[in-house]
């Protein structure tokens, strides 16, 4: 068993893909990076020096240090704190837990919903083909923000008052995630064309399989490639997407602030002189979205074939 | 035959360095070519056959390189060359005929247009004669109308008409050799007779040289003078063509005829002759002669050393039954 | 052995078009009409049990769009196909349950596989589909006996189509197609996109299995050398229509129709007999808009004022059918 995992890394290493990533010091910053993010926000509870959210550990006095390496600072709040003493180093851990979690789920919905009606656009064509290709057209027309903005308001006033927090961040998933269907449903209905024509879908329906078990089992895994490099670089723009509408205040509740909201808390005191509360939330932000562009960047570049 | 040959390859060797070792495509193969001669270069997917046409072109693709060997022509070593000094020999001594006529036009320009290019290009003529030589060109290779067609734009000829163009363009410059590389697969039947009579013809006619490069023996038969047969990057049989096509020597040469089905020699559901597995890898070529775990004539010496071509007849095979000294 | 009282598969007048009309847009734009491509046109002929019925034709003459219309990949036209005496298209028959009797081997070996399914998968789909096993272990024993009756391992059937070659490609083509145990194979040009070499093999194979499984095959070609050790008998095809229909021994020894005649000049003589041979002359016209009459009247040398306007019929002459009026009127 042991022979065989060994066996199967070793390989996985030899592989083009690995090969590639470590001819590229960029790549691996960028993968290191991204993993360091994700990982402090996974294992936030058990890695923040405080809990920036339990109410009894705060202690109003400690508001607004400055941080550790200037002269008022402490070495106790890394990057200093806000105006409720919370730690900030700790609330840009807690709120990379809710924009990444927030983005990674716009982007898997955005995904199923996208690859599902390019595959059926793409295979089955005819007016269902234009229909959906014309209602992406038209989404296409306004900006994804606004997209997401309408979707957001039109649940709001759909769902009662006092629902809304608790449903916050799935209306924000839901509305992200509608607002970038497009591009997965555009590529995999071209991809979709011409796998349609190869000759082993035409060998699947001599064999008399349906379509949708023909679209399911050997169209969709030879449409993916492209899937795994848009969704990467999706989630980067989902994150900032999630940033803004939190930024604007129609994002998650204060309750749970995300790095977006955390900028926005901390803009009121920029101009004052504390400007940490604000400006590293946003540099947290930038080194997420930006790793996980680079690890995007490369990822097309090594799956693509005409480069290798 | 004359005696300077026009086209002369001495040991010719191309590689591919890849991250997993270097592969060796054209190893060690030696021919020449005379001046009007047609000399087909005939083998199966792999066989190096391509690569070699590229190479004497200057058009292979990095990383693959020429490594060792020489090409000579007209006397003159050419393979060393780079830049502008190759892209005066292609063209203008050189001609090229790819496989594909779609994708060997300019589709943005017309045929009259890229004919006139490539003719100032080359010949220090004025605008006036390379169209009268566009137009000569052009009825030359057999297309109707001649005056009109220089107007249209490749996508307006079918397909055997658009290869008639790329014949017209590949003698614009009144080039001493043709390299064509599989000319004639991608159209029909019928249309492929009619352009292998035409490129034997114009060749005839021009005293061009020609370097048929192509898997169908057919083709060859009815086209070239001298035939070399190529197997795993090297060269298995060079000779006269009837010799080859008839008596052939090498092991593999023979199984490949026995294997092409012919009209009506053989009654139905007859076995055709079959050489079993397959051509091996370029990472992967066996010890010795190329071609022994499937020959059924090996023998000890084959499977130790690599055969160079010795003299049989009129033809030259890389064989060990033709050694005097082997047994 | 062939059993010429019971055809197998019989096609009646069968016609396909394919729309090729601008898009609605730019029609009522451009005022264009609509387009119509003929593929097929009036083609018919039967497939006897046992026998190896053989479709040739350069290319857009038809043969491949006839080979989709038989298995259903296209729906026809015009006509019919009627497959053990039951017409596929009628509505109380279970075509689908008729169509499981016959199966395809496609041309291009690296297209025809789903690169991302490993072979054994790839084989024994017919398998899972038409539930030909009961239990897994029966489904991994039919596997492997089909890879080896192919000529393959059945360790090959843990891996991915991308580490065969062409040839071995067009075997396990051969294994999946062979799995569902039809009695009807449609191969369309299956060793066209092969090497020489390769080709003498799976045509050594696909001859082999004929005789021991019995199976009946419409083989699709462009090369008639190929053709002529294969088939049975042979029907050319030109601009969608069939032009002559005769049993190989006879078409091959004396070509009747004039196109017939031309295909079998234009093959290279590898014998080097130096036989004289009447050159080819022309191209295939664009059959969007194919000539009135006889489609190959503009290339024929024996055109009269007939052929320019009246379509011929085929029409039994010596051992076979033709139609051509030259022949028909004993001209020729």
């Amino acid at each position: 068993m042991a022979a065989a995992v060994a066996s199967w890394l070793r390989r996985a290493w030899e592989h083009d893909l690995a090969w590639s990533f470590r001819r590229s010091p960029v790549t691996i910053l960028a993968a290191f990076l991204t993993l360091a993010c994700v990982g402090s926000a996974l294992f936030a509870p058990w890695v923040a020096p405080h809990n920036p959210f339990d109410s009894a550990t705060l202690n109003l006095t400690d508001g607004f240090t400055p941080p550790a390496w200037t002269d008022k600072g402490s070495a106790k709040y890394l990057l200093g704190t806000d105006d409720q003493g919370r730690d900030v180093l700790s609330t840009i851990m807690y709120g990379a837990r809710i924009s990444l979690g927030v983005g990674l789920a716009a982007v898997l919905f955005s995904a199923t919903l996208g690859v599902s009606l390019g595959l059926l656009s793409g295979y089955l064509g005819g007016r269902l083909d234009t229909f959906i290709m014309r209602v992406a057209d038209i989404q296409l027309s306004f900006p994804a923000i606004l997209i997401a903005l309408l979707i957001d308001g039109m649940t709001r006033i759909a769902l009662p008052r006092d629902m809304h927090d608790q449903l916050a961040v799935y209306v924000l998933v839901l509305a992200i995630g509608v607002s970038g269907w497009v591009q997965y449903a555009r590529t995999v209905r071209g991809s979709t064309l011409v796998e349609k024509n190869k000759e082993y879908v035409q060998a699947a329906r001599v064999i008399g399989r349906g379509p949708f078990a023909i679209m399911l089992h050997h169209v969709l895994p030879n449409v993916m490639g492209p899937v795994l490099v848009i969704g990467t670089i999706h989630v980067a723009t989902a994150i900032i997407t999630e940033a803004t509408l939190s930024f604007l205040g129609v994002g998650v509740p204060p309750t749970q602030p995300s790095l977006g909201t955390l900028i926005r808390i901390g803009n009121n005191f920029l101009f004052s002189g504390e400007w940490w509360i604000t400006v590293f939330p946003g540099l947290a932000l930038v080194v997420l979205v930006l790793s996980v562009n680079l690890l995007g960047d490369w990822l097309r570049d090594a799956l693509n074939p005409k480069l290798r | 035959m004359s005696a300077t040959p026009l086209l002369e390859v001495e040991d010719l060797r191309v590689e591919f360095p890849t991250r997993r070792g270097t592969l060796v495509a054209v190893d060690g193969v030696s021919f020449a070519i005379a001046p009007g001669e047609v000399l087909g270069v005939v083998g199966e997917s792999g066989a190096g056959k391509s690569l070699t046409g590229m190479a004497i072109i200057g058009l292979l693709e990095p990383p693959g390189r020429i490594a060792a060997g020489e090409i000579r022509l007209e006397g003159e070593r050419i393979d060393h060359l780079r830049g502008e000094r190759m892209r005066r020999i292609r063209g203008r001594r050189i001609g090229a005929i790819f496989q594909d006529p779609l994708t060997s036009l300019n589709p943005l320009y017309t045929v009259g247009e890229q004919l006139v290019e490539t003719i100032l290009t080359h010949l220090d003529v004025s605008r006036g004669e390379a169209l009268r030589r566009a137009l000569q060109l052009l009825s030359e290779v057999g297309i109707p109308a001649p005056q009109a067609r220089l107007g249209h734009y490749p996508h307006q000829f079918s397909g055997g008409m658009r290869q008639r163009v790329v014949i017209a363009l590949a003698l614009a410059a009144e080039p001493r050799l043709i390299v064509a590389d599989e000319p004639t697969t991608a159209l029909d039947v019928s249309i492929q007779a009619q352009i292998i009579a035409l490129l034997r013809g114009l060749a005839r006619e021009h005293g061009t040289a020609v370097m048929l490069i192509t898997h169908d023996m057919g083709v060859i038969a009815e086209t070239a003078d001298r035939v070399a047969v190529m197997y795993a990057g090297r060269l298995a049989e060079l000779g006269p063509v009837r010799e080859v096509i008839h008596q052939p020597r090498h092991p593999y040469t023979a199984g490949l005829m026995g294997a092409i089905p012919k009209v009506g020699a053989v009654r139905r559901h007859a076995r055709l002759v079959q050489i079993d597995g397959a051509m091996p890898r370029l990472n992967a070529i066996p010890p010795g002669c190329a071609f022994n775990p499937r020959c059924p004539k090996r023998f000890g010496r084959c499977t130790a050393e690599r055969p160079e071509p010795l003299p049989v007849g009129d033809a030259l095979a890389s064989c060990w039954l033709y050694a005097d000294d082997s047994r | 052995m062939i059993r010429a009282d019971r055809p197998l598969v019989r096609l009646i007048e069968v016609g396909r078009d394919f729309d090729v009309s601008k898009p609605w847009l730019n029609r009522v734009v451009e005022g264009a009409p609509r387009l119509m491509l003929r593929a097929v046109d009036g083609v018919s002929f039967d497939v006897s049990q046992g026998e190896t019925l053989a479709l040739v034709g350069e290319s857009g003459c038809g043969k491949s769009t006839v080979a989709r219309l038989i298995v259903g990949l296209y729906p026809l036209s015009r006509g019919r196909i009627e497959f053990d005496g039951r017409d596929l298209a009628a509505p109380d028959t279970d075509a689908a349950r008729l169509r499981r009797r016959m199966q395809m081997i496609f041309q291009d070996p690296y297209a025809s596989l789903n690169p991302r399914w490993r072979v054994r998968d790839i084989v024994a789909e017919p398998v899972r589909v038409l539930g030909l096993a009961a239990t897994k272990g029966a489904e991994r024993a039919r596997v492997a006996e089909l890879l080896r009756q192919v000529g393959l391992a059945p360790e090959d059937g843990e891996k991915y189509p991308h580490e065969f070659s062409g040839g071995q490609r067009q075997r396990i083509s051969i294994a999946r197609a062979l799995s569902g145990n039809p009695e009807f194979l449609v191969c369309d040009e299956p060793t066209s996109a092969l090497d020489v070499s390769v080709q003498a093999q799976i045509l050594n194979l696909m001859t082999e299995l004929q005789e021991r499984l019995g199976l009946t095959y419409l083989f699709i070609s462009h090369n008639l050398a190929v053709v002529s050790h294969i088939a049975d008998r042979v029907g050319v095809m030109y601009l969608g229509r069939m032009v002559e229909l005769a049993a190989a021994a006879q078409l091959f020894a004396a070509p009747r129709h004039p196109y017939t005649r031309m295909l079998m000049d234009a093959i290279p003589d590898l014998e080097m007999s130096g036989k004289a041979r009447t050159p080819v002359v022309g191209e295939v016209p664009n059959p969007l808009a194919p000539p009135a009459g006889c489609a190959f009247h503009p290339r024929c040398p024996h055109a009269d004022a007939r052929c320019r306007s009246e379509r011929p019929q085929l029409r039994p002459a010596a051992a076979g059918a033709v139609a051509c009026h030259a022949v028909a009127e004993g001209r020729l």
